[in-house]
């Protein structure tokens, strides 16, 4: 078999096999839970409740709207160009997909990697298949024929170009410190102190750029539902309007356990081996919780505040970051 | 605001521009220019307090009401719909058939018909009663008129407010709906609420 990468360690593939299915039905099932989780917060945070009438607690919310969205109509405007219409929606799932991969659940454990794939370039790969999410937001916002959707999706196009670099540069200080890009070897690197710690600027810069990516308040520009209802969104329905929301959750999922890996220490914690998926994922749903509780607080910036923030402060920051981390980890 | 009591060179006599000296004079106050690294510790610290707000209305909870399951408690003088009264020995009505509430009425929804009573088959303490006493709560303002006018204290507002039907037919309430001993549907406030 043709490997995809070139790993560091090499598994039988039915093992493969099952770890993708594992990875799948646990985020799967935590991306549906999420929705209800982030209403009902939002709500506790505003006063109120938050959904509480489908299922206990509200628990089935999910399964109501998924199931309304996949019964209406597949609908498309007319001055539409379908191919890339179609496949506007589907990019950002694809990329949310493949970056779940790398993300770090444990150790090699009896001959398996608690890991979907194990890359030596992995944080490469991250930006990587991120980046693939943008081409999803760009096509669909311009293939839809709408003003709004248009706006939208060059706003996205003017963030990611704003936000990425600041964010590459805030993992380096990470990648410097640990002297490796895999994400397996980066936890490794972090049993004496997580690097939360050394790192704290480039955390900070991280998350950031990580609402930016995820189009998150207080960087949803690209969605805006007051001025652009839902930008590049706009003339999407159903299900395609759904995945573009459910991969929005996955992607919150995904930047909050490159973090949780990169600065929390990853599956680092007290208790015994097989706790360790557990803790990465205790520590990834505490991150979630605070996406949830900044979306609760902050407004939506201004196109040139966003602008102002991504390269007149975090970019020289994460700079200075990096040139700092650079000269201690050599004079160290 | 300054030469307003200084020198009235905008046509104002200092001793009878009483109406400037009461204003109180309003100072704008600008904040610090926004940007630079000062700006940016700002904006992070009003963060900081913002997110510290929200998490404060998290800990607070809900204030919701959630309605048809919990319902607000109404005032003891709250104006509900109407009971109709019956003497609690007797059992005869206290209603005479006077139609003094339909006259102090506003909105004209009080029909009475009154009849004369039989000795034998006493209705009402007097000596007429109400044959027919309708309210028509379609067109009722809850204004409370009716119980003042009421002489024997046989109409009364109650608290329930929970009236909402189909059809406009069913919001005529008869003698017999208001006399009926009414299910307390809404929660009293108690002493002091």
């Amino acid at each position: 078999m043709l490997p995809i990468a070139d790993t560091q360690f090499v598994e039988a593939t039915w093992i493969m096999v099952v770890k993708s299915i594992v990875i799948f039905a646990v985020i799967f099932g935590i991306l549906p839970i999420l929705t209800v989780v982030e209403r009902k917060l939002i709500g506790r945070f505003q006063h109120r409740y938050g959904p509480n009438r489908v299922g206990p607690f509200g628990l089935l919310q999910p399964l109501a709207d998924v199931g309304k969205l996949i019964s209406k109509e597949g609908f498309r405007p007319a001055n539409a160009v379908p191919a890339l219409y179609v496949l506007g929606p589907l990019l950002p799932v694809l990329s949310g997909v493949l970056a779940l991969a790398i993300l770090p659940w444990g150790n090699v454990k009896d001959g398996v990697g608690f890991y979907g794939i194990d890359v030596p370039i992995g944080i490469l790969y991250f930006f990587a298949v991120g980046s693939i999410a943008f081409y999803g937001l760009l096509l669909g916002g311009w293939s839809a024929g709408s003003k709004y959707s248009l706006l939208g999706a060059m706003r996205s196009a003017a963030q990611l170009i704003s936000y990425e670099v600041s964010m590459g540069l805030a993992l380096l200080g990470v990648v410097m410190m640990a002297g490796s890009l895999s994400l397996v070897d980066i936890v490794e690197a972090q049993g004496q102190v997580w690097y939360i710690v050394p790192q704290v600027v480039g955390f900070l810069i991280f998350m950031l750029a990580g609402f930016a990516e995820t189009n998150r308040t207080p960087f949803d520009m690209p969605e805006a539902d007051a001025e652009l209802v839902q930008g590049f969104m706009t003339e999407y329905g159903g299900m395609r309007f759904g995945s573009f929301l459910l991969v929005e959750y996955m992607e919150i999922l995904v930047v909050s356990g490159i973090a949780a890996a990169m600065f929390l220490g990853g599956w680092m914690g007290p208790g015994p081996g097989w706790l360790d998926p557990i803790w990465m994922l205790v520590k990834m749903i505490g991150l979630v919780l605070v996406f949830i509780w900044v979306r609760a607080t902050l407004p939506r910036l201004r196109y040139d505040q966003l602008m102002t923030l991504g390269w007149k402060i975090l970019l020289p920051l994460a700079t200075l970051n990096v040139l700092v981390t650079a000269v201690l980890v050599v004079t160290t | 605001m300054s030469d307003s009591n200084g020198t009235s060179g905008n046509g104002f006599d200092p001793k009878t521009a009483s109406y400037l000296d009461s204003i109180e004079v309003v100072e704008v106050q600008r904040g610090p220019e926004p940007g630079g690294v000062g700006g940016a510790y700002r904006a992070f610290g009003e963060t900081l307090r913002g997110l510290k707000t929200t998490m404060a209305r998290l800990i607070e909870g809900p204030l919701t009401i959630e309605y048809p399951e919990e319902k607000t408690p109404v005032y003891p003088r709250f104006r509900g719909r109407h009971k109709l009264h019956k003497f609690e020995d007797t059992g005869l009505e206290k209603c005479v058939g006077c139609s003094l509430c339909a006259a102090a009425c506003p909105a004209d929804c009080i029909r009475v018909v009154a009849a004369e009573n039989i000795p034998g088959d006493r209705v009402s303490a007097g000596e007429r009663y109400a044959a027919v006493y309708e309210i028509n709560l379609s067109r009722c303002i809850f204004c409370g008129y009716c119980e003042i006018a009421c002489p024997f204290d046989a109409i009364t507002m109650g608290h329930d407010y929970e009236m909402a039907d189909y059809d406009r037919g069913d919001l005529i309430f008869t003698k017999e709906m208001l006399l009926a001993e009414s299910i307390e549907r809404t929660p009293l406030k108690s002493e002091g609420e």
